[in-house]
């Protein structure tokens, strides 16, 4: 059981001036000052409860109850550098993360156009990179979301990706963040993508854990899109089934620019991830595409923002959810279409096939449209697998359990196939697989 | 090889077959005839297992073992094959993959060993021929997107790859062009061999002179009215179903 800390400090704020005694004299910096103010927000505001109209479904109280223990420090956690090819699929450019601390000797950077930075945040907030400094919270608000304003609060490490204008990053960028030890350690990684007027990278976040323990990971990744850029963000989370995983992701679009996210989750135990889009340009175009695969008890829950602030936006939406034994999915997709965003096309479609009796799925679309003339589209279905196709399978031979396995898999992959990196396809579609193998066999 | 006996099937409550029927011997061919709503499918589903419809009354033997007992799975393993009257979409497997599966599922229950990539990819090269299938349509998702014709033609492809003993065929006609009825059916009577059987649904005499049938039968109402050679089809074609209804109507009434 974990330990309750009762009458004590909370943990975040023992561990936030025990922190801060460690800073030698970054203390005064302006980038501590944000981390204070955000510290003084998060007490203020606390954890959310099920009252709170974003968090209805997922009750995060588990986390609140817990105590956990950031860590300050790298480590190399005895991984070596076959370890972590095999978990970034083989990629030109990674950057590992061990419990949120960038570690060196494990990241290996390809060669890369001039002007590109493909490095840690720490390294870059050191080094006052002005750029860094100033895209730090640009686009996550610490005054909404609490999880947020605890990530800030503790912010010290993550990847800082910069592809100036007219650059293209070939290969795409793999950042592994892997969660190690046996104490319920606080993670906190924070991502800086800024990607330049018509340039373009892929990037693609995986989180894995060594050991089976109760960690919180709190990540904030944090995209500016300039014109005409072209990105694509895949995410993995394959943490160990005892974990909480808290995710957000900002994006913020310029005109004509081409943000896609493909959003994978298979592991964990409490899952929530925040995938936030402005389109904040004409003709920008946004595609966020998502995949839940449960079982047991495991909680997925995605909310996604579309906000179409800007004329002549397309956006497209598709999040699946195969849910079995007593796992929950939650999906919430909101669309804002603001009063000038004329035209603007937005199609949401949400899909969840459940695999048992005790499963179930929460889905609600939120449209709130201030334009008169746009096109918006919503579907949600929520339903077993097609007698008609099963059916169809069983009569030309195939038995029940195969027929159940390729018609699931076939639902899954749909979203899979998706992703644009060969390599990291490749090992969705592998894990995707084999996770749904072992919820049969149960 | 299939003896239908008295067979009484039905629906969330409404009794669509009412007695049905019949007996086919290895070798032969079957057509079935009849109006629209009177019970083809229903039997030929019934026949592959469907589970939708309940069996209420009578027996069905297939290789004197008692097929009704059988899961859909098994009765394909023992070579029952229904080429669908509308095929089923399947997004997101390919046709390949779904055949390789259901060749392999049926070979193994059968003690054979399962074939390779290579092997399979083989076997499906040398079928596709069979029915001219375009080798587009093996990549692509299982009737996905399909044109009706071409969802016909995969129908007979899979039969080509399953080589089933007995076929039942429901409406593979309806939708393919003239062209095509001519290569579908010769695929059907290329792949005939004097210990299989096959059962053609159809409305349409055309596709009896392709596929020449050793018997034609009538369903109306959920019973098989009457019985008789190929030149029962030529009749029917000149005079349509009302006056077998009454025939019938009369039998009845004498008995
Ligand atoms: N699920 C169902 N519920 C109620 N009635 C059904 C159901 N399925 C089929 N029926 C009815 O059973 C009857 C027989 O249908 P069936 O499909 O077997 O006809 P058919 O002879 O194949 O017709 P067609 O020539 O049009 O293909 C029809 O009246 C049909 O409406
Ligand atoms: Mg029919």
């Amino acid at each position: 059981m974990m330990k309750q800390s009762t009458e004590q400090t909370p943990w975040y704020q023992s561990n936030f001036a025990l922190f801060e005694k460690n800073l030698n004299g970054e203390s005064s910096s302006r980038l501590h000052a944000m981390r204070m103010e955000a510290m003084a927000r998060f007490t203020e505001m606390g954890f959310p409860t099920t009252k709170h109209e974003e968090w209805r479904f997922t009750n995060v109280s588990p986390i609140a109850r817990a105590t956990f223990q950031p860590s300050f420090q790298s480590d190399a956690a005895g991984l070596s550098s076959e370890d972590v090819e095999r978990m970034s699929f083989g990629a030109t450019h990674r950057l590992v993360f061990v419990n949120g601390h960038f570690v060196k000797e494990l990241s290996s950077i390809g060669p890369l156009p001039g002007g590109v930075i493909v490095g840690d945040l720490a390294s870059a907030l050191k080094g006052n990179d002005e750029l860094a400094h100033g895209s730090l919270g640009k686009h996550a608000s610490i005054q909404e979301n609490a999880f947020t304003a605890l990530n800030m609060a503790f912010v010290q490490d993550g990847a800082f990706i910069y592809v100036p204008q007219g650059k293209v990053v070939e290969e795409a960028v793999s950042l592994l963040f892997i969660s190690t030890g046996s104490t319920h350690r606080y993670i906190a990684p924070r991502n800086l993508i800024i990607v330049g007027d018509h340039a373009r990278v892929t990037i693609a976040e995986s989180y894995l854990s060594l050991a089976n323990h109760g960690s919180l990971t709190n990540v904030v990744t944090e995209i500016t899109a300039g014109e005409n850029a072209v990105i694509e963000h895949d995410k993995l989370q394959n943490e160990s089934p005892q974990a909480y995983h808290i995710a957000s992701l900002h994006v913020h679009q310029k005109e004509k620019s081409n943000f896609i996210s493909n959003s994978i989750a298979i592991g964990g135990g409490l899952v929530r991830n925040n995938v936030t889009s402005i389109l904040d340009g004409e003709y920008a175009e946004c595609t966020l595409n998502g995949l839940s695969v449960a079982n047991g008890m495991q909680l997925i829950d995605n909310h996604t923002t579309i906000d179409h602030a800007k004329p002549n936006c397309p956006s497209h939406e598709l999040y699946k959810s195969v849910l079995d034994g007593s796992s929950r999915g939650v999906f919430n997709g909101k669309i804002f279409v603001r009063k000038d965003a004329q035209k603007t096309d937005a199609k949401q479609t949400n899909m969840t096939l459940l695999l048992s009796d005790e499963a179930t799925m929460d889905t609600k679309p939120q449209l709130e449209i201030f334009a008169d003339d746009v096109k918006c589209t919503h579907g949600a279905t929520v339903g077993q697998l097609d007698a008609d196709q099963m059916f169809y399978l069983r009569s030309r031979g195939i038995g029940t359990t195969l027929a159940a396995d390729i018609l699931t898999f076939a639902f899954a992959s749909d979203v899979v196939n998706r992703v644009h990196v060969d390599g990291l396809r490749g090992q969705l579609e592998a894990l995707v697989h084999a996770k749904l193998g072992k919820g049969r066999e149960r | 090889m299939l003896h239908i006996n008295n067979l009484h099937a039905r629906i969330n409550g409404n009794e669509i077959l009412s007695g049905v029927n019949l007996k086919v011997q290895p070798g032969e061919i079957h057509a079935i005839m009849g109006p629209n709503g009177s019970g083809k499918s229903t039997l030929a589903q019934v026949l592959a297992g469907r589970e939708a419809y309940e069996v209420t009354e009578g027996e069905v033997l297939y290789e004197g073992k008692n097929l009704l007992e059988l899961d859909p799975e098994e009765r394909a393993r023992e070579g029952v094959f229904l080429a669908f009257q509308y095929p089923v979409e399947i997004p997101g497997v390919s046709n390949t993959y779904f055949l390789k599966a259901a060749l392999n599922s049926i070979r193994k229950h059968n003690g054979l060993e399962e074939l390779d990539a290579v092997e399979f990819l083989k076997l499906i090269k040398q079928r596709m021929k069979i029915v001219d299938m375009d080798e587009s349509l093996l990549s692509r998702p299982v009737n996905e997107g399909f044109s009706g014709g071409e969802k016909k033609r995969n129908e007979i492809f899979h039969m080509a790859v399953l080589e089933p003993k007995l076929a039942i065929l429901d409406e593979t006609d309806s939708g393919l062009d003239i062209d095509a009825l001519r290569i579908v059916a010769d695929g059907v009577n290329k792949l005939r061999r004097k210990d299989n059987a096959v059962i053609v649904v159809t409305h349409y005499q055309r596709l009896l002179n392709y596929i020449v049938p050793d018997f034609v039968h009538v369903l109306m109402e959920g019973r098989i009215v009457k019985s008789g050679t190929k030149e029962l089809a030529l009749e029917l074609e000149e005079k349509g179903y009302d006056w077998i209804k009454v025939a019938s109507d009369s039998t009845l009434a004498t008995a």
